[in-house]
């Protein structure tokens, strides 16, 4: 019994050497260790043997037993082991086959832009007020120290819809409207992205154009208030090393007045085809609000100041990314928003 | 505006180069567009005469000229035309340099020497605007008197620089050199200096000669006059006519060339009309009468109306006050006598009358933006003088002066205390006193302040805040500190409503859409190309009264013709896929005396398909894609019950393709495929899909507060349910029944394919979904689950006569 334990141990163990493939291996497993595998046949015959025989017989077929388990394993480690190996080998692909497509879509540079400036502005504790498109001539112009007849009238070609409504051609009204809600509260501070109109259409001027303006009113603040304010925003959407300029200018709600000037993005100042070969480019109007506006608007001019400016969103966002022609900001061409 | 820098210096000493003085004052807020310099590439011309001419032997067309330069006698050949023996002309030497980098060298032609060669206005640079056509392309002929070997640079005032001023409107006073080199003197701290005109006047008072009425004093507050009798017309001296040439004007003739002289030098526009025409000498400024007309200069006839101020005399006007002078009592060559005009004219009524006369001239120009009405008297002596100085005409003793409303003298206190608290920066009272008497204020010391007197040319002044930019721009604006404001703290944050349309744009583009900027205006049109029926409430437009064309000529009412014409644009330059979207606003008429009503508007329209390759197989753009992009929107803007239903009746649309959307009552949108009609005229492909949704609406029902649902314990049991039903059931409906019926226990449910052909009898439909079942406290029995689909099944069965499928 014992002969032929250990000859099927040893029958084992060369055959499973020999299999080649784990299907192999599972139908060796079956055949030794299997319900009707010979080790089981044999370990069932121990019932004949003598109480002293069981034990020892006993001892050689569990041996026997974990030697072919352990065989087993090894064999069946090694040849998935080779299996993987092969797949590996097999399932090689083309890395440079182009990746499976992603629809893309964007925001339009006008309003990438409006946002970059929005949330400098939230940072600085403005909020974002709006208004309508459509406005009274007197909030467009009246209560802008703009009456009927005013030569400055001129500077801004404006739609009509009636003798008194108008597509309001800047966003300034919002200043007064704003105003008016938060009189007598202090601080107003806010900025107004939007939509303004004048009746102009050529290279450099579209009919619909975007303005940011922006409004800030309390107790003494000042003109140098103004100039840190805009340093500080020219430098945060034009980078670190922009410098602003002020020049005198005039607008019929601010007194001072200021344009401002920023040193020219394309060749830092040294002067340019852009800048006209002057290092400098025109970027913004400002002032401080008008004492009449403040009147206007409910606020004791001689106690209340503020300024306000007034931004087109277009120029800027030409500037920052170096896009000569405004046109096709409005042309919707794909090819260029997709871009962006 | 046009500035002389040689003409500056008449009136104050300063050595600034061109470029440093127009840095200076565009720092001082009076902007230099440009300097240019005249006569720049122009060297080597001199001023020479014609001694003789004498044919060419060899050439019909040139002519041997013999020319004295002073100097020398050069043999200079020409083709010229317009040059006689005798005439002065400008000589281009050899080497000599001309307009356009032309050199001169020495020549033979036709086999004769020439050294040289006589310049035309246009070799000189000098531009053709301002010369007379021979002039500027033949010979420039000079004076007879002019001195011979002179620099013809220095002769032609082309030794100058040429400032652009670009004004903002409220300095008039400097549309006049006097009031730009005023701001010099006062910026470099230069006296200033302007002589009082003066000239020897001679016969008969002008009193018994000139009667002048004022009857619309509210229009005309001052006219002054002057006679000149016994003119001698000619041309005005060289030096006049190439400042005034420098500014942009062309010479005519002495008497008018001095009245836009003294215009461009004194900012009074001036006029001269024919003594002898003007009926009784007798000048009537009156409003027009209705009806009434007058054939002005340019010999147009001018329907004039009771809104407008003329100059009359007893027959009817001779002058739009202000604007043009009328051709009956125009000066010409047989005028003996003129009657000066100098007079203050209403800037609005000017501006009206320009505006809608169609006619804005230099004088027009000046009046609108408000002239010195204290300096009337001493710019009509200024152009008396330069009269007498040209020997143009003898100056009658006496002058018109009708003074109705005197200019008042503007007061305003400065409190240097005040405009530190505007500037935030400290200006010493000294130094602001300083400041304004350089510019001409008088400045009073009153206490702790300054009391200051407005010069009357300076109509833009009229409070304290006016008088603390003049101090801080003449100052210098970069002398104010940078800082940020210090007072109140204030909390910045986008409203809701701000957020949640920046979420839906970045939810737009993450779905693959580009925006896009569409006009607010459009073409009426459009609604033809939608299909719209003529009693559309979409034809209903806010209407534009000045478009620009008719294509922009109403507010839109609609975001779907927009965004056609961009995919359209698109499509006709080849892109054959497009997905674009614009969060923008509509317009519609308010009700009698309510505003009208703008709205935002989410809109978006697809054509093509989205990329493939050939991994990936293009999905169309149809129908399912773009309520899947919705689908995805509502769910990461938490809106809640948002229903599509069926829309057969839009015109616009696909009847059988096309959902409104449904928010509760409310109908806030439409999505669908566009009528092949609309496409068709809108020249775009086969198919198009879209959607218009209304922001409000959409933001009514939107920001469900996202809340944790704990996470399931038990496991869940899925049963697969195919049925076979009439295919006008609607997947909607089914699903709606199949989860009401589920009840808590379904926790989920998808249909996940549906069949129609050969399978299944014709006019039905197959459709299969994938049902989950889950509790929250127990795992389920398959009993419970087989119970609960018999319930489903037999509910479909009942409502839509649906036959199980094996
Ligand atoms: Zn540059």
């Amino acid at each position: 019994m014992e002969e032929k334990l250990r000859r099927i141990g040893a029958d084992a163990l060369r055959e499973l050497s020999n299999a080649g493939t784990l299907e192999d291996l599972n139908e060796l497993r079956v055949k030794y260790l299997g319900k009707k595998g010979e080790l089981t046949q044999v370990m069932r015959g121990m019932g004949a043997l003598s109480a002293e025989e069981r034990p020892l017989i006993g001892q050689i077929a569990n041996e026997v037993r974990s030697l072919i388990e352990k065989e087993l394993t090894t064999r069946t480690a090694a040849l998935k082991e080779v299996a993987r190996e092969q797949r590996l080998r097999e399932e090689g692909i083309d890395v440079t086959l182009p990746g499976s497509p992603l629809l893309r879509g964007g925001k339009h540079p006008l309003t990438i832009v409006t946002e970059e400036i929005q949330k400098f502005f939230l940072g600085l504790g403005y909020s974002i007020a709006e208004g309508p498109e459509i406005e009274t001539d007197y909030y467009n112009f009246e209560a802008l120290n703009l009456p009927k007849d005013h030569p400055a009238r001129d500077m801004q070609d404006t739609f009509f819809i009636s003798d008194d409504t108008l597509l309001r051609t800047h966003t300034s009204p919002v200043q007064v409207r704003t105003m008016e809600k938060t009189v007598p509260g202090l601080p107003v501070k806010v900025i107004v992205p939007g939509k303004v109109y004048r009746r102009d259409d050529d290279a450099t001027h579209s009919p619909m154009f975007n303005q940011v303006e922006g409004l800030a009113i309390d107790r003494r603040i000042t003109f140098s208030d103004l100039k840190g304010t805009l340093d500080l925003f020219m430098r945060d959407i034009f980078g670190p090393k922009t410098k602003t300029r002020f020049r005198p200018s005039y607008f019929p709600f601010t007194e001072p007045s200021a344009e401002v000037d920023i040193s020219c993005v394309m060749c830092g100042g040294k002067g340019c085809r852009v800048c006209s070969h002057t290092g400098w480019l025109e970027i913004l109007g400002s002032g401080m609000v008008h004492p009449r506006v403040l009147e206007v608007s409910g606020y004791n001019s001689e106690e209340v100041t503020g300024f306000a400016f007034g931004l087109g969103v277009e120029r800027i966002t030409m500037l920052k990314y170096g896009i000569d022609d405004l046109r096709i900001l409005f042309e919707n061409d794909l090819r260029f928003l997709q871009q962006f | 505006m046009y500035i002389s820098y040689n003409w500056l210096k008449d009136f104050v000493d300063f050595a600034l180069a061109p470029q440093e003085l127009a840095d200076r004052l565009t720092l001082a807020g009076i902007a230099v567009e440009s300097v240019t310099e005249l006569g720049k590439d122009i060297s080597g011309v001199v001023t020479g005469r014609i001694e003789k001419i004498d044919p060419h032997p060899n050439a019909d067309k040139l002519v041997i000229t013999r020319v004295n330069t002073g100097e020398e006698k050069l043999q200079i050949i020409t083709a010229a035309t317009n040059v006689k023996e005798g005439d002065v002309i400008p000589v281009a030497l050899e080497g000599a340099k001309l307009a356009g980098g032309f050199v001169i060298k020495r020549a033979k032609l036709r086999g004769v020497e020439s050294r040289g060669m006589m310049c035309s206005g246009q070799e000189l640079g000098i531009d053709a605007k301002t010369m007379s056509a021979e002039q500027a392309h033949g010979i420039m002929i000079l004076p007879p008197g002019t001195p011979l070997g002179r620099d013809a640079k220095e002769i032609l005032g082309l030794n100058d620089f040429i400032l652009e001023l670009d004004l903002t409107p409220n300095r008039g006073d400097c549309l006049s050199v006097v009031g730009v080199a005023r701001e010099v003197a006062a910026l470099l701290g230069r006296p200033f200096r302007l002589a009082e005109p003066s000239f020897p006047e001679t016969g008969e008072n002008i009193s018994g000669q000139v009667r002048v009425d004022i009857d619309a004093p509210d229009l005309c507050r001052r006219y002054v006059a002057r006679l000149i009798k016994n003119v001698r017309i000619g041309r005005s001296p060289l030096w006049m006519q190439s400042r005034l040439r420098a500014a942009g004007m062309r010479p005519i003739s002495n008497l008018v060339d001095v009245t836009n002289y003294v215009m461009l030098e004194m900012g009074q526009p001036l006029h001269a009309f024919d003594y002898d025409k003007l009926v009784d000498h007798h000048i009537i400024v009156r409003r027009a009468k209705d009806g009434e007309n007058m054939v002005s200069l340019d010999e147009v006839l001018r329907e004039l109306n009771q809104d407008m101020l003329v100059i009359a005399d007893p027959s009817g006007p001779v002058a739009v006050a202000g604007v043009m002078g009328g051709l009956s009592t125009e000066v010409t060559d047989n005028t003996t006598s003129i009657l000066l005009e100098s007079a203050y004219f209403n800037p609005v009524s000017i501006r009206r009358t320009s505006k809608s006369l169609g006619l804005r001239s230099e004088a027009s120009l000046r009046f609108e933006k408000g002239i010195d009405l204290g300096g009337c008297l001493q710019a009509i002596n200024r152009a008396a003088q330069l009269i007498y100085d040209m020997d143009a005409g003898d100056v009658v003793n006496g002058v018109v002066d009708n003074y109705i409303s005197p200019v008042s003298e503007k007061t305003i206190m400065f409190r240097p205390k005040r405009a530190t608290y505007v500037l935030g920066l400290d200006i010493p009272k000294e130094k602001a006193s300083d400041i304004l008497s350089r510019l001409q204020f008088k400045v009073q010391d009153a206490g702790a302040d300054l009391l200051v007197t407005v010069p009357t040319y300076r109509v833009d002044v009229s409070i304290e805040e006016d008088l603390i930019e003049e101090v801080a721009r003449i100052y210098g604006y970069h002398e104010v500190p940078a800082t940020l404001p210090s007072g109140s703290a204030s909390h910045g944050a986008k409203t809701r409503e701000q957020s949640f349309r920046t979420m839906i744009a970045d939810a737009m583009a993450g779905a693959g859409f580009n925006e896009v900027v569409t006009y607010s205006f459009t073409n009426p049109r459009v609604f033809d190309l939608m299909n719209l029926p003529a009693d559309s409430p979409f034809r209903n437009t806010v209407k534009i009264q000045n478009p620009l064309s008719e294509e922009h000529s109403v507010m839109r009412t609609m975001m779907l013709p927009g965004l056609l014409e961009v995919l359209a644009k698109n499509f006709n330059r080849r892109m054959q896929e497009g997905a674009v979207f614009e969060l923008g606003t509509i317009f519609t008429p308010g009700q009698e005396g309510h505003p009208h009503e703008e709205r935002h508007v989410l809109a978006a329209a697809a054509m093509g398909r989205a990329p493939g390759n050939w991994k990936m197989q293009p999905r169309e753009f149809d129908f399912y894609f773009l309520k899947g992009v919705l689908e995805s929107i509502f769910r990461e803007l938490g809106t809640e019950d948002v229903k599509f239903y069926p829309e057969k009746a839009n015109p616009s649309f696909h009847p059988g393709r096309t959902a409104t959307l449904d928010a509760g009552e409310r109908k806030i949108g439409i999505i669908g495929e566009l009528h092949p009609s609309v496409l068709e005229r809108y020249d775009l492909p086969e198919r198009v899909v879209a959607f218009e949704i209304d922001f409000e609406g959409l933001y009514a029902v939107s920001g469900k507060p996202k809340v944790y649902n704990p996470l399931p314990k038990f496991p869940g049991i899925e049963r697969d349910l195919a049925i076979v039903l009439k295919r006008e059931n609607q997947a909607g409906d089914i699903m709606e029944t199949i989860r009401k019926t589920g009840g808590k226990l379904l926790r989920s449910v998808s249909l996940f394919d549906i069949y129609h052909g050969e399978q299944v009898p014709a006019g039905y439909q197959s459709m299969a979904f994938a049902l989950k079942f889950q509790a929250a406290d127990r795992t389920l029995t398959d009993a419970e689950v087989s119970e609960v689909t018999a319930a489903i099944a037999a509910e479909l069965s009942s409502r839509f006569g649906a036959q199980l499928r094996g």
